[in-house]
């Protein structure tokens, strides 16, 4: 057996996507040394694959754009269970975030005067998101790819290593987090072309590590969503907070089969595209809720008129919060309106004149036409919800990105909870891991220095080790596609985009079985790249999310953002003031409820009072914010 | 409709390997990383295959699909004719590490080599000013999903190991490009850097590069090509005496 690769840092990022990268951009500033472990090759990470841009209020489309406008709406569309701070701190931050990226070289499209351009996007009021075409993801992950690559080459230049602070591990799994005297120690994980192992001690961790869209059946999430830094720092005893809420995005393709569940961006209804049923009715101005009346038109000819006068007209229902169209899919689909293949229509052939669509949407027309043999210019798209993003993740203070409860652990990204409450707005995802991966950055900093690495026990090592090579010692045991198979069965039936409180319970106790055989998961052949191995380890934390996802579910008694109970249909000021915290006692997950922190009157008064009575409480109106 | 399809798919590591026969049932609309997929869950749990996206964005499931360099994720089955036989085999210009898995570390290094965007010093955050019409043609090479498929096709390095020192191949080719064409970039000379220490000069535009990339980049034409032409100082260049034996080209330096 090959010996243990001991290695030392001051910082390990674990996930490689933009949070994490940001992240190492910043410890590496002050002077640190970082590790950024990830399980695929480096600039392949999931924020590749966000298509729309990334929301910053730069104003520069419409100059009534601030912070505080972009706050309301990332308060509106999490409907107001979102840390206030934490919406706060990113919607004040994300311009400099963007800004930050051209000088790294980044290149979004432009505005007649030259300024970075900015498009519509769901729940946002003016034009917001900074973006290239509709690969900004990829945009914004090779930016940062290249300031990490520059960053080694200056290292390369002044220290004739360009490894010297940052080292990029990548196809590298990580499996724990290890903690002595109760503060962050390390990680420990194994390569995965070849199984050897490795035990990084540093007294920071930042988990960077992305969502869980693999837990569900129908995802546009892609293997690594598998929930690794939300089990991992639970496990390390960190909380989750929120696991209920997932986003379904809209529209996802629904056929053929084989790409179910990719999806089709925000940007083509932004754009101008439309959404109907199998009776040709744009069915989108019957779902518009009561809180948003005011700012969504409830007919065709208001709603067309606002692609070209944004002042004078509202904005078309097809156009609402994500959660909002997702339901409104699924109840035509539920009612017998839907295509042949169970979606809706997604229809811009007929709104725009194909070579706008093909400059407008390239890799859109692009993947339909090779992935799908589809051509958007000319015909419908078949669309319906795709499980897409996770807003429940770490908790952790706002300001610093630490996680509560585990000294030296930081999270960042998709994987930190709070930021977009029940529901994200479009675009709020790639501005939150630049302004939270920085923090995050800037958090371990600070913890770095005043805590010496601390050596992690034999003990500990032994554990970790030991459970790397259990799968290959049990004999005959259970298979770990078969498992996830089931385990997506199980989320996807009973815990997916519409619940009961009786099929949730039916989830927890199928989990807890798959659970207790996941156990006995064997795996054949030797540790050399062999991916039923690596998913043995992927399904231990796809099962801890579910579990805290299906328990928090159960508890929520109403509907909000992404948590739609059939049993209880409605919006309840009540449960607005209670979050719900995941913890792990060794063997179960638990959760109970926890008072949100009260908004300051400073934030609170930024909205209209008749606005804040949709969502809270006559006491809370009266209190008028907590200072 | 599901049909059984055969595939042949090769099986092994840096020491040894062949091609393995297996049947897999295909369905209507499927590409071929479905049908990876479906042996590895039923008959051959430890096949090793990278993928991320399954939607062309990510660029991780290069492979050689009957001899030609693609993504599996963008490939549909229907495209082989009924009774087909479908081979697999990893990317042939990067040493095996396991089954159809690679190592791409190469490129990674040739990453290392070009020198960074250079930001204007005095232009601070917020400020910089810049025609859509000039960040396209940089954008052209921005869509570069970095599947390395076109490194993998050069015949320059494809099966000419000892190249690869000298050669960064057309990934890193448009990359300096792109920085060269980028409108605020400060770093003068790239275009020559380029042929002296890249060994754009090796390149004779047989354009497989540009008839692989999955994004459609062209590659010859808007990156290796006008940078060739435009390099003072060339001892010989294929390029400049084709140029001057086809057609007249003007600005020819």
């Amino acid at each position: 057996m090959t010996p243990l690769e001991k290695l030392k840092y001051d910082v390990v990022v674990i996930g490689a996507g933009g949070a994490g990268l940001r992240a190492a951009v910043e410890a590496r500033a002050a002077g640190l040394r970082v590790a950024i472990v990830c399980k695929s090759l480096f600039g392949k990470a999931h924020t590749v694959m966000a298509e729309g841009g990334a929301a910053a209020s730069m104003g520069n489309v419409n100059e009534k754009d601030n912070w505080q406008v972009h706050f309301r709406d990332t308060m509106r569309g999490g409907k107001f269970l979102n840390h206030y701070r934490m919406a706060e701190l990113h919607a004040k931050e994300s311009p400099d975030r963007i800004w930050e990226l051209e000088v790294w070289g980044a290149l979004f499209d432009r505005t007649k005067e030259g300024k970075i351009s900015q498009r519509n996007f769901g729940g946002h009021e003016y034009p917001r998101l900074a973006h290239v075409g509709d690969r900004t993801g990829l945009e914004l992950i090779r930016t940062m790819q290249q300031r990490i690559v520059a960053l080694q080459q200056q290292d390369a230049k002044e220290s004739g290593n360009a490894e010297s602070h940052i080292k990029v591990f990548a196809e590298l799994t990580i499996t724990e987090i290890l903690k002595e005297n109760g503060k962050i120690a390390g990680a420990y994980g194994y390569w995965r072309e070849n199984g050897n192992e490795v035990l990084f001690e540093a007294p920071t961790v930042i988990v960077a590590t992305g969502g869980v869209g693999k837990t569900f059946k129908i995802t546009s999430n892609s293997w690594e969503g598998t929930g690794d830094g939300h089990a991992l720092a639970l496990k390390a005893g960190a909380n989750l907070v929120d696991m209920e809420f997932l986003q379904f995005h809209p529209t996802g393709m629904v056929w053929p089969p084989s790409v179910r569940g990719i999806l089709v961006t925000e940007s083509v209804r932004g754009e101008g595209g439309i959404l109907t049923n199998s009776l040709n009715e744009r069915f989108m101005f019957k779902y518009i809720p009561e809180v948003f009346k005011d700012k969504y038109a409830d007919n065709d000819a208001e709603a067309d008129r606002w692609y070209l006068d944004q002042d004078n007209n509202r904005r078309p229902p097809e156009l609402l919060p994500r959660d909002e169209v997702s339901r409104a899919i699924n109840a035509e689909v539920k009612a017998g309106r839907g295509t042949e293949h169970g979606g809706v229509y997604l229809d811009v052939s007929k709104r725009i004149p194909a070579d706008v669509i093909k400059k407008r949407l390239p890799s859109m027309w692009h993947q339909f036409y090779e992935l799908a043999g589809v051509d958007i210019t000319k015909e419908a798209m078949e669309v319906g919800p795709t499980c897409h993003y996770v807003m429940g993740g770490v908790e952790v203070e706002a300001d610093t990105a630490a996680a509560v409860g585990v000294p030296g652990l930081f999270a960042a990204g998709e994987v930190a909870g709070g930021m977009h409450g029940s529901n994200r707005l479009g675009g709020n995802s790639l501005s939150d891991l630049l302004v939270f991966g920085r923090r995050a950055g800037m958090g371990a900093v600070e913890y770095a220095k005043k805590n010496p690495t601390a050596t992690v026990s034999e003990k500990a090592i032994a554990d970790a080790a030991a459970r790397i090579e259990a799968p290959f010692s049990r004999a005959g045991g259970e298979n770990s596609y078969s498992l996830h198979a089931e385990l997506q069965e199980v989320t996807h039936n009973l815990v997916g985009i519409i619940r009961t409180g009786k099929e949730v319970e039916e989830a927890i106790e199928k989990i807890a079985a798959i659970r207790a055989r996941s156990a006995n998961v064997a795996v054949a052949g030797t540790r050399q790249f062999n991916p039923g191995f690596h998913l043995a380890f992927d399904l231990d934390n796809m099962l801890l999310v579910a579990e805290s996802t299906a328990k928090s579910a159960l508890l929520r008694e109403e509907s909000r953002g992404g948590h739609t109970r059939d049993d209880f249909p409605g919006m309840n000021s009540k449960w607005r003031q209670v979050n719900h915290i995941s913890s792990f006692d060794g063997k179960d997950v638990n959760v109970k409820a926890q008072p949100l922190p009260p908004i300051p009157k400073e934030l609170f008064d930024l909205f209209d009072i008749h606005e804040l009575e949709k969502y809270m409480t006559p006491e809370e109106i009266a209190k008028g914010g907590s200072n | 409709m599901a049909r059984k399809l055969n595939l042949r798919i090769w099986r092994g590591d840096a020491t040894d390997g062949g091609l393995k026969n297996v049947e897999v049932e295909a369905n209507e609309g499927e590409v071929v990383l479905d049908l990876i997929h479906r042996v590895q869950a039923t008959q051959m749990g430890d096949l090793a295959v990278r993928w991320n996206c399954k939607a062309g964005k990510c660029g991780s499931c290069s492979m050689e699909i009957n001899g030609k360099p693609r993504l599996a994720c963008m490939t549909q089955v229907s495209s082989f004719p009924e009774g087909e036989e479908i081979t697999i085999t990893p990317l042939r210009a990067f040493p095996v590490i396991k089954d159809l898995v690679t190592d791409v570390s190469f490129n990674y290094r040739k990453a290392m080599e070009i020198p960074s965007y250079e930001h204007p010093k005095n232009l601070a955050p917020g400020e910089a000013r810049m025609e859509q019409i000039d960040v396209e043609r940089s954008q052209e090479f921005r869509k570069c999903i970095e599947c390395f498929l076109c490194q993998d096709v050069c015949h320059v390095v494809r099966d000419h190991e000892e190249n690869k020192k000298s050669f960064a191949g057309p990934r890193f080719f448009i990359r300096i490009a792109e920085l060269d064409m980028h409108p605020l970039d400060m770093l003068k000379n790239r275009k020559q850097k380029a042929q002296e220490e890249h060994g754009l000069g090796m390149c004779n535009i047989t354009k497989c590069c540009t008839e692989v990339c999955p994004e459609h980049i062209r590659i010859t034409d808007n990156a290796i090509i006008p940078m060739k032409e435009r390099v003072v100082d060339v001892k010989y260049d294929p390029v400049r005496w084709l140029g001057s034996k086809i057609r007249k080209r003007e600005g020819i330096v």
